[in-house]
């Protein structure tokens, strides 16, 4: 029997190999053809870092610098205000209207239902006011990047919050005298803390890589950024290099976001214990 | 804190068209406990649940130590509550989790910390301070839950099932540190439960509950021995239906003439409630039949006989029980204590 078990095991695990293997073939090689791209000489068969200097030497405008700085900024912007938003909604509907889940669900996918493009159609006289009334900067994009990051943000908070016991654990914190505002920030949100951490993740990754929007809208974030620095020269292999160099930059500063935040969650737990 | 009066009147509660609570009236005298009981679906827990203020009443008056609380929010009740589920906060340590309701009130790290300690000693756990729930056995996990509902000193002590998902003897140690503690503090105190034995063993008093209203309250004695309706003879504990016929205030059972608990009862076919432990063996009775199953309970033990037409079951100590095997002719008799017509 335990022969059969382990078997089975090693046939399960060896399929799960087989399977991650194909997949990460499958995204890491055009990737790979993109980097090495970007790195051939201008003789065949030989290899340079000119395309990746260009990045580097790129004065403007618009300042590569400026485009870096806007992007985090919409990024931690877009992060706050889908928080702000969806952090008491899901936790409102879970409580107090139930009944309401699936229609919020709805609500929150429908962005990934419509095209960049018929989005911008639509958001064109919007943002024609917003630049009349309120400012030219980039950082307004931050209304439909909020919008855009509902399904990604959604999905995420409402797992993180499958696993909690939110009725009681807000029927105990009530009873003992809590406000919904302590409740909900000092009870709720700390159990559902890799929920929030991922709908961050997720936010800030659509954030960084945000283009046509942006472009279409008449404004310049990183992405927009690099498409002028890569227009800007006939050397084909500098498209290439601002795509890796975009990609990389959004992969280390997920990677370090994620980082933090469980490095944060476990030394909280840890000085928690030895208290 | 001392006990207060809590007063529950006419209170109504409807889900749809489901009527929880129907008018129900109940008073508890400081620092009493009473247990509700009744079936799944009686209005027990909404009970609970609209003292706590968790939930609205539709009509009806809530008052605690003589302030009407009916529209006051669950978190100026000032209420500690345990609950069925297991309600400690997860990324709080012990020590933490009953200081919460401390924290809320504004009071000193160091007064919550005293009091916190303080609580954990009366439920044992000191040495779990630091530890998460998680780290805990049920158990455990529900005796912190009373430790932080009392931290806060609270008018009332609410328990809604909180031995229902613990296993049996945990439930029974837990079930009688409840009741100390809570002589010990003297907190008015409603415990909810579907579990007659726990109600029994706890209780000042106990309520058992049936479509919305208290059918009966009075203390476990009263409950059990005086049974004021047969829905609670026969909700509490084991009861014989047995027929009779009544005539002039007696009801002539097999043989056996017993008295009504309702002397008015009209005369004529009855069918009249019997405990287990009013029916006695006897060398030669006016009931005969054969042994056919014996449960041992411990110190004493249940039998069921077959009279023929009908099965009687009778409780004896187990060491007159175990000269009855299955199979064995006996002979009952019934003690002439009063008796309900169903």
């Amino acid at each position: 029997m335990t022969g059969l078990h382990a078997r089975r095991r090693r046939r399960v695990n060896a399929f799960r190999y087989v399977v991650f293997t194909v997949f990460g073939l499958f995204f890491l090689l055009p990737l790979l053809a993109m980097i090495r791209f970007s790195l051939e000489g201008s003789t065949g068969g030989s290899w340079s870092l000119s395309s990746w200097g260009q990045i580097a030497s790129y004065a403007g405008p618009p300042p590569l610098l400026s485009g870096v700085e806007i992007t985090l900024e919409l990024a931690v912007i877009t992060c706050l205000v889908v928080l702000a938003l969806l952090v008491p909604t899901v936790i409102w509907v879970r409580l107090r209207v139930r009944w309401m889940t699936r229609l919020v669900e709805a609500l929150c996918l429908l962005p990934l239902t419509i095209p960049a493009i018929v989005l911008v159609v639509g958001l064109a006289p919007i943002y024609r006011v917003i630049r009349q009334q309120f400012s030219l900067s980039a950082l307004q994009l931050f209304w439909v990047y909020a919008v855009l990051a509902l399904p990604y943000a959604y999905r995420a908070l409402a797992a993180g919050l499958e696993g909690v016991d939110v009725k009681t654990l807000s029927e105990a914190a009530r009873s003992l005298g809590a406000g919904w505002f302590t409740v909900i920030w000092r009870v709720i949100v700390p159990n559902m803390r890799q929920g929030v951490l991922n709908a961050m993740l997720l936010t800030g990754a659509l954030v960084l890589g945000e283009f046509t929007i942006a472009y279409l809208l008449l404004y310049t974030n990183l992405q927009v950024t690099l498409f002028y620095v890569s227009r800007g020269t006939p050397n084909a292999g500098v498209l290439f290099s601002t795509s890796s160099a975009a990609l990389l930059f959004a992969f280390v500063l997920l990677l370090i976001l994620s980082y933090v935040g469980r490095a944060r969650g476990r030394q909280s737990e840890r000085s928690k214990v030895s208290k | 804190m001392t006990g207060v009066e809590v007063s529950l009147r006419g209170l109504h509660r409807r889900y749809g068209s489901v009527v929880a609570l129907d008018g129900l009236d109940l008073t508890l005298a400081p620092g009493e406990l009473v247990a509700l009981l009744g079936p799944s679906g009686c209005g027990k827990t909404t009970t609970l649940r609209l003292l706590a203020g968790l939930e609205d009443a539709d009509g009806g008056q809530v008052t605690v130590a003589g302030a009407d609380i009916t529209h006051v929010p669950s978190n100026k009740r000032g209420m500690g509550m345990v609950f069925q589920a297991y309600s400690l906060f997860p990324h709080m340590t012990v020590r933490d989790n009953v200081a919460f309701g401390l924290k809320l009130r504004r009071a000193a790290r160091a007064e919550r910390d005293r009091r916190a300690m303080e609580m954990l000693e009366l439920v044992g756990l000191t040495e779990q301070a630091g530890r998460y729930a998680h780290q805990l056995s049920g158990g455990q996990q529900q005796r912190v839950a009373l430790a932080r509902a009392l931290a806060i000193s609270p008018k009332v002590l609410l328990l809604d099932e909180p031995l229902s998902a613990l296993d049996a003897k945990v439930r029974a140690q837990l079930r009688d540190e409840i009741r100390r503690i809570q002589l010990e503090v003297g907190t008015t105190t409603l415990f909810v439960t579907h579990d007659q034995e726990e109600a029994l063993a706890i209780a000042d008093r106990v309520g058992v509950m049936r479509d919305g209203r208290i059918e009966q309250l009075g203390t476990p004695t009263d409950i059990y021995s005086r049974p004021a309706t047969s829905f609670v003879a026969e909700f509490v504990g084991l009861t014989n239906r047995l027929h009779g016929t009544v005539a002039a205030g007696s009801v002539n059972v097999r043989g056996c003439v017993l008295p009504l608990a309702d002397p008015a009862t009209p005369d004529g076919q009855a069918t009249v409630l019997v405990r287990p432990e009013a029916v006695t063996v006897v060398p030669s009775g006016p009931l005969t039949g054969t042994v056919i199953a014996v449960t041992f309970l411990g110190a004493s033990s249940r039998i069921t006989v077959d009279l023929g037409d009908t099965t009687v079951l009778a409780q004896l100590p187990t060491s007159e029980a175990t000269a009855l095997p299955a199979g064995s002719a006996v002979a009952l008799t019934i003690r002439p204590d009063p008796v309900l017509v169903a």
